[in-house]
């Protein structure tokens, strides 16, 4: 008997107890849990979604779409970058002010490559405002998992608001779960010294996130 | 499970040299502490907590009692996504299946996710044996890893460490494993983390097989969910050619709408955060994104045979915050390595005797580490009645009775060492259903008042040394009611 069989065999007979009619899952879980915390406007969803994410430490910038390129221009000449990974989809204009090499994620660059460059622009699938967090799914404006890892400073540009929701349950509904997907709560941190939060132990140390209204 | 902890000397004794640990108790004691007051904080900002409790607790229930038809469609869904779904009875077969499978791809190291999994069946262990070394790449793992040492926390497995001994370790360890700990290394922890990148990340960047557990299994979807806060789990899941996640079968959750429960209960519940830094859903492999083969494999290690227990299958629930070892008194003095299991606290001591039978002493010492106050159940996610469960195994020690190991019905005969407490509570049965010997018993016990010892000899000694005996009253209750209250027409 091969295992699989052995281990459904057990699982059926630890389950003598349970009735042929037990109650359907539709029916066994209740979901009386709020769909979103508090009533908010459009406009206090986008601050609270500020708020949260500045509260875990990653940097916040508001913008309109014209003054995004000079913002990002400024943010990346700050912190003296040269070479800037670009997911394939970026928006062309975005780092149009920008005096920076780009550089495409290719299939055969290595790890090693990715960790000589010094940041990463990408966009974002949508941003959730009560748990301030982002999420990367993977399409052609985000780019592969592996490029908003390796580099140690990543510039995230949320449209505001189409892409800002309030909850966890609202973001999952807008998530497609055969991508892969990257939830993104401020910098890379650890707490397992003394419970001393640090940020950037192997994920980028410095997020910025850009809101773009 | 893993033979780490074989000959583990039973709770009361581990724990009683842990306490003398004033180190030990000062580290844990500020963790617990820390994380406690953290928590409280973020579970008062939902206002639908209790809510979303009961909805996690349902949602498990539901999968748990069908669990057969859930494994399978998993199975179905992880397949039709292009994983490779294995079956592992126990630890024994796991642990080969996985480093088969790490053979097979010609690598001889592997990078690892934190995960409570792959600690239970003891795989580190098994890769050395065939050659192969396998990293731990959460920063507590690491620090754990280099000491030589055993987690005692499933969320800070180096919580009993302080930032001296942290220092310490990495000053001493690092080089033998790979990049060495940079020159004057101090004990802030911003410099301990980035000692730890930077001897991590070379790892990273040239690892090949990437071994992790995961937080959920979705069924529907066939998604895997890991959540964590370093990058590291990212790290291993991403760069990696084959990614290979050893994961218990109780984790699966029915439909990717479910997540949304236990997305909001667990960061909260562990870390104290309202979420995470970094969580990581894949399901199956993407072409030209992460890792290009994935094998999932199914552990059941014991998991059947608590199911098997319809008061005991609820410690299934678990979906390993910590937050009953945070609020844990007994814990927060004891420690987590006096549990001799990977899984420590409160649910560890109905965990580990369920996972792994009670046959050992330390194993049928674990229902009794703890004061049953209750503090667990409150703020357990999902809901589980630790005090419950804990009562119902001490019953299962003291009395014995029929249990399932192996998949197989067998009666357990009651514990040895319980021989004396089951004689006294006979002798107490028979004195209580017989009122004359009750009040002969009653009179001897006061008049002999005087001569009684203030300990008690025999195997009862540790029990008086910590307790004062009750005075025996001069006269006995009932004899005292006869002589005031009888006669004057009752008790008005």
């Amino acid at each position: 008997m091969s295992s699989r069989e052995r281990i459904l065999g057990r699982v059926r007979r630890a389950l003598a107890d349970v009735p042929e009619d037990d109650t359907p899952y539709e029916r066994a879980v209740v979901r009386d849990y709020l769909r979103e915390h508090g009533g908010r406007t459009v406009e206090q969803t986008v601050d609270l979604l500020a708020e949260n994410l500045a509260d875990y430490r990653a940097v916040v910038h508001r913008t309109d779409a014209d003054g995004l390129p000079g913002l990002l221009a400024g943010l990346l000449a700050a912190r003296g970058a040269s070479t800037v990974l670009v997911p394939p989809g970026l928006d062309e204009g975005w780092l149009a002010a920008a005096g920076v090499t780009r550089v495409a994620d290719r299939a055969e660059s290595t790890p090693a490559e990715l960790d000589r460059l010094d940041s990463v622009v990408t966009a974002c699938a949508v941003a959730v405002a009560e748990t301030g967090t982002i999420v990367l799914d993977g399409s052609p404006d985000q780019g592969r998992r592996r490029i908003t890892l390796v580099p140690d400073h990543h510039i995230c540009v949320v449209r505001v608001p189409d892409q800002v929701v309030s909850s966890v349950p609202q973001a999952l509904e807008r998530l497609d779960a055969a991508r892969p997907l990257t939830w993104i709560s401020g910098p890379s941190a650890t707490s397992d010294i003394e419970l001393d939060r640090v940020e950037g132990v192997h994920g980028p140390r410095t997020l910025e996130v850009v809101l773009v209204g | 499970m893993s033979g780490t902890f074989v000959g583990m000397p039973a709770f009361p004794a581990a724990a009683r040299d842990a306490v003398r640990d004033t180190t030990l108790r000062g580290n844990l004691r500020h963790a617990t502490h820390t994380i406690r007051a953290k928590r409280a904080n973020a579970v008062a900002e939902l206002a639908d907590w209790a809510e979303l409790r009961e909805a996690g607790k349902r949602i498990k229930d539901h999968t748990l009692r069908h669990l057969d038809h859930y494994l399978v469609r998993l199975e179905e869904s992880v397949t039709a996504a292009g994983g490779t779904v294995h079956w592992a009875a126990d630890a024994d077969e796991a642990n080969r299946i996985v480093t088969r499978l790490v053979k097979e791809t010609g690598e001889s190291e592997v990078v690892k996710v934190k995960s409570m999994a792959t600690q239970e069946i003891g795989l580190n262990e098994a890769l050395e044996e065939e050659g192969i070394r396998a990293y731990e790449t959460d920063l507590a793992e690491l620090i754990v890893q280099l000491g030589k040492d055993r987690p005692s926390h499933i969320l800070v497995p180096a919580i009993h460490r302080n930032r001296g001994e942290i220092r310490e370790i990495f000053a001493r360890e690092m080089g033998e494993w790979g990049r060495p700990a940079p020159d004057g290394l101090t004990d802030t922890p911003a410099e301990l983390a980035e000692a730890a990148r930077l001897h991590l990340r070379e790892k990273f960047l040239r690892a090949k097989v990437g071994i992790s557990g995961a937080n959920f299994m979705v069924a529907e979807t066939g998604t895997l969910v890991v959540v964590e806060s370093e990058g590291n789990g990212r790290m291993c899941l991403t760069l990696p050619e084959t990614l290979i996640s050893v994961v218990g079968i109780e984790k699966i959750v029915p439909t990717w709408q479910d997540l949304e429960v236990f997305l909001q209960t667990l960061p909260r519940s562990s870390t104290a955060e309202r979420m995470n830094p970094y969580t990581s859903t894949w399901t199956g492999t993407t072409d030209g994104d992460g890792p290009r083969t994935f094998h999932l494999v199914l552990l059941d290690n014991g998991r059947t045979d608590t199911l098997a227990d319809e008061v005991g299958r609820q410690a299934l629930r678990c979906i390993r915050c910590s937050a009953c070892l945070n609020v844990c008194p007994v814990y927060e003095r004891a420690g987590g390595h006096a549990y001799g299991s990977v899984y420590p606290g409160p649910i560890g001591a109905i965990l580990s005797p369920q996972l792994r039978g009670i046959g050992s002493e330390i194993d049928a010492s674990l229902p009794y580490a703890s004061s049953l106050c209750g503090a667990c159940y409150e703020v357990c996610p999902v809901a589980i009645d630790i005090p419950e469960v804990l009562v119902h195994l001490r019953e299962r020690v003291v009395e014995g009775g029929q249990v399932t190991r192996a998949g197989n019905k067998v009666v357990l005969q009651p514990a040895k060492g319980h021989a004396a407490e089951r004689a006294a509570m006979r002798a107490a049965r028979w004195a209580f259903t017989r009122p004359g010997v009750l009040r002969a018993g009653q009179r001897l016990a006061s008049r002999t008042r005087r001569v009684h010892p203030r300990t008690l000899p025999g195997p009862g000694r540790a029990w008086s040394g910590t307790r004062d005996l009750p005075p025996v009253p001069a006269e006995p209750f009932r004899d005292w009611w006869q002589r005031t209250r009888n006669g004057k027409g009752g008790a008005r």
